[in-house]
């Protein structure tokens, strides 16, 4: 019976698996080997030359500017976008009147695409011949966002992730804060709690599976960038300096000069796997005390 | 503190626009002494709740008074007027433990009443004492039972020393067993603490049993309110009659006639003095004694034991019920086969009601 059970279950996964296995288990597997070798285009032969490949891409200027570009993006758009979406969940929450209606204001950028994004932030932040972007007309300046100073470039791609990020991170805290049962809110009204207390006692860690989630989620996005990037910038990102680490891994399979090099690219991708998993151990761990599954 | 509720009306929107407002609260006026156990008592969507959030703060009336004592509370938020207040799902934090539960109140205090770690502890496992939970302090919620998750509440509720003591549906969810148990727990803090205490309840069998004086109400209008026997005795109206009491009271047609009231044709008791109208009678399970000459005839249909006494159970043709139930010592027989029971009534156990306006004749 137990066997028969046993037989049953596998073939009900069998789908999954040849899905999982020829799409995913069998490309991981060949990255790992492809990161340990070079191939040579002229002739096609394969060569397997060990760590080689990881310390050419340590070694490139490219790499270790992306790496620091994604880095920074990471830093201050995970806070910065959870912070803001909390506050405007709360705001939301706390509205009776057209609370739809900001919904549906605030849910936009989600369903907007990404490249028509860009083409709004063109027309905020660029400076052409005509014109020198609404920003700087705004606030009467006259910087250039888009091809000046690294961190004025660095602050609007920043500003671009928030803004993209953001929807669904509402979304999700708006649900996690209407889950909140109104009477522990009402208890600790009684019991005279402020509402700076009430949040921070009450509310915070009631949400807070939903903002580890969100936090988890958002850092792996956010080493993940690239779209965002390529929206802004174009495709020439080493050239603008703002190239990520998966802007490099793209580069490195598709814009080399003699076809990819598959070798780098894979390498380039496991080291983004390697940080992500560790700072994804080190959240797991930091917040194993501060986070409240009830 | 004495509790005065005064034209306390609270009117809710309708949903639709073109709807009526709902009223949940009519113009309530009544005084709750110091130191007492209310019930405030009545089928469920009669507005006790809305009574009870109206007293604790947490919603403001439409319009009237709210008095603790001589001072008007009416405008104060819920902090400031020193209610503790128990929820029917108790609303414990569930991210705390028993002490933090119940320090939570002290923490929130401001100014000269801001107390130390060490007073704060102490007065939690003080509380904590009376309602017998001192030994689960660093428990969460979840791994306590419900009697128990009950006790943090009141605990929490009390560990202010409130002016008021608020509890809705306290006993609801518990099972029956334990709500036994616990309302003589909270009879005992009560009388303990000397705090005046209202619950809410829809049961009537519990507010009886522990109050000092029950509220019974109705669709947002208060019909009684005395002391539990006094309003089982002599009930004001056909509602309250009905509504407390178990097995409920039989209520037949009838009419007052030439100083008699008669159900069908037969006058079952004398009521001289009361002038000629159509009437309900309500005939308390108790107030059967079997007779074989008494008055009033009732179809037999079984005889219920329950060992001290029997419960007669019969039917009549202007009954309103499905059938009546009569209470009466198991030193009566009754032979099997028996197609008719004669009764005579116990005079205090019979309320005639006008047939219009179901109040007391």
């Amino acid at each position: 019976m137990k066997k028969k059970n046993n037989m049953k279950a596998w073939l009900y996964l069998l789908p999954a698996i040849l899905f999982l296995g020829v799409f995913m288990v069998y490309p991981l597997i060949d990255v790992c080997i492809y990161s340990l070798e070079e191939s040579y285009a002229a002739d096609g032969t394969v060569a397997s030359i060990g760590l080689g490949n990881f310390r050419d891409v340590l070694c490139d200027k490219f790499f270790i500017q992306a790496l620091k570009n994604t880095f920074i993006l990471v830093i201050i758009t995970v806070p910065l976008s959870t912070g803001l979406s909390l506050l405007i969940a709360l705001g939301l929450s706390s509205i009776k009147t057209v609370k739809k209606a900001f919904q549906t204001i605030y849910f936009l950028p989600y369903v907007t695409n990404t490249l028509a994004v860009g083409l709004v932030f063109m027309y905020l932040f660029d400076k052409t011949d005509r014109t020198s972007g609404l920003v700087n007309m705004l606030l009467g300046t006259d910087i250039d966002f888009i091809d000046g100073e690294y961190w004025m470039k660095m602050l609007v791609t920043s500003l671009y992730t928030v803004w993209i990020v953001m929807p669904f991170k509402i979304l999700i805290l708006t649900s996690a804060l209407a889950s909140v049962n109104q009477d522990y809110y009402k208890a600790a009204k009684v019991d005279g709690a402020s509402s700076a207390r009430i949040f921070r006692k009450i509310t915070l860690p009631m949400i807070s599976p939903t903002v580890f989630y969100l936090i988890i989620t958002g850092f792996i996005g956010a080493f993940k960038a690239y779209s965002d990037e390529v929206a802004l910038f174009g495709s020439k990102l080493n050239v603008a300096g703002m190239n990520t680490i998966v802007g490099y891994v793209y580069d490195m399979l598709y814009d080399q000069p003699g076809g990819g090099d598959f070798g780098n690219a894979s390498a380039a991708a496991l080291i983004l796997f390697a940080i992500v998993f560790t700072i994804t151990v080190i959240n797991l761990r930091f917040s194993r005390n501060k986070v409240q599954y009830m | 503190m004495k509790v005065v509720l005064e034209n306390l009306t609270k009117r809710f929107p309708s949903r639709n626009k073109k709807g009526e407002d709902v009223i949940a609260v009519n113009n309530f006026n009544f005084e709750i002494p110091d130191g007492q156990l209310i019930g405030l008592l009545g089928p469920s969507g009669c507005g006790k709740s809305t009574t009870l959030n109206l007293i604790s703060g947490l919603e403001t009336p439409t319009s009237g008074k709210i008095y603790f004592g001589d001072e008007d509370v009416t405008n104060l938020p819920p902090e400031a007027r020193g209610v503790g207040l128990v929820f029917q799902n108790y609303a414990l934090y569930p991210h705390l433990t028993v002490e933090e539960n119940i320090i939570f109140p002290l923490q929130n205090l401001k100014g000269d009443k801001k107390m130390t770690k060490e007073a704060m502890h102490d007065k939690a496992v003080e509380t904590a004492k009376l309602v017998q939970i001192d030994g689960l302090m660093e428990r969460k919620p979840k791994e306590l039972s419900g009697g128990q998750q009950q006790r943090v509440a009141i605990a929490r509720a009390l560990v202010k020393i409130p002016r008021v003591l608020l509890l809705d549906e306290p006993l609801s969810n518990l099972d029956a067993r334990l709500r036994l148990q616990t309302r003589e727990e909270l009879r005992r803090i009560q009388r303990d603490t000397g705090v005046t205490t209202i619950f809410v309840t829809h049961d009537q069998e519990e507010a009886m049993s522990i109050s000092d004086l029950i509220i019974v109400m109705k669709d947002g209008v208060v019909h009684q309110i005395g002391k539990p026997q006094d309003v089982y005795d002599e009930p004001a109206n056909l509602f309250v009659a009905q509504f407390l009491g178990t097995p409920q009271i039989n209520v037949f047609e009838g009419r007052i006639q030439g100083g008699k009231v008669w159900i069908g044709n037969e006058a079952v008791l004398d009521v001289p003095g009361k002038a000629d109208r159509d009437v309900w009678v309500g005939i308390r399970p108790e107030g059967f004694i079997p007779d074989e000459n008494g008055p009033f005839t009732c179809k037999m249909d079984r005889v219920e034991v329950m060992g001290r006494d029997v419960s007669v159970v019969s039917t009549h043709e202007k009954m309103t019920g499905k059938s009546i139930r009569s209470i009466v010592s198991a030193e009566n027989k009754f032979k099997p086969g028996q197609e008719a029971v004669r009764f005579s009534l116990k005079p205090y156990k019979v309320f005639l009601f006008d047939r219009e306006s179901e109040e007391r004749v």
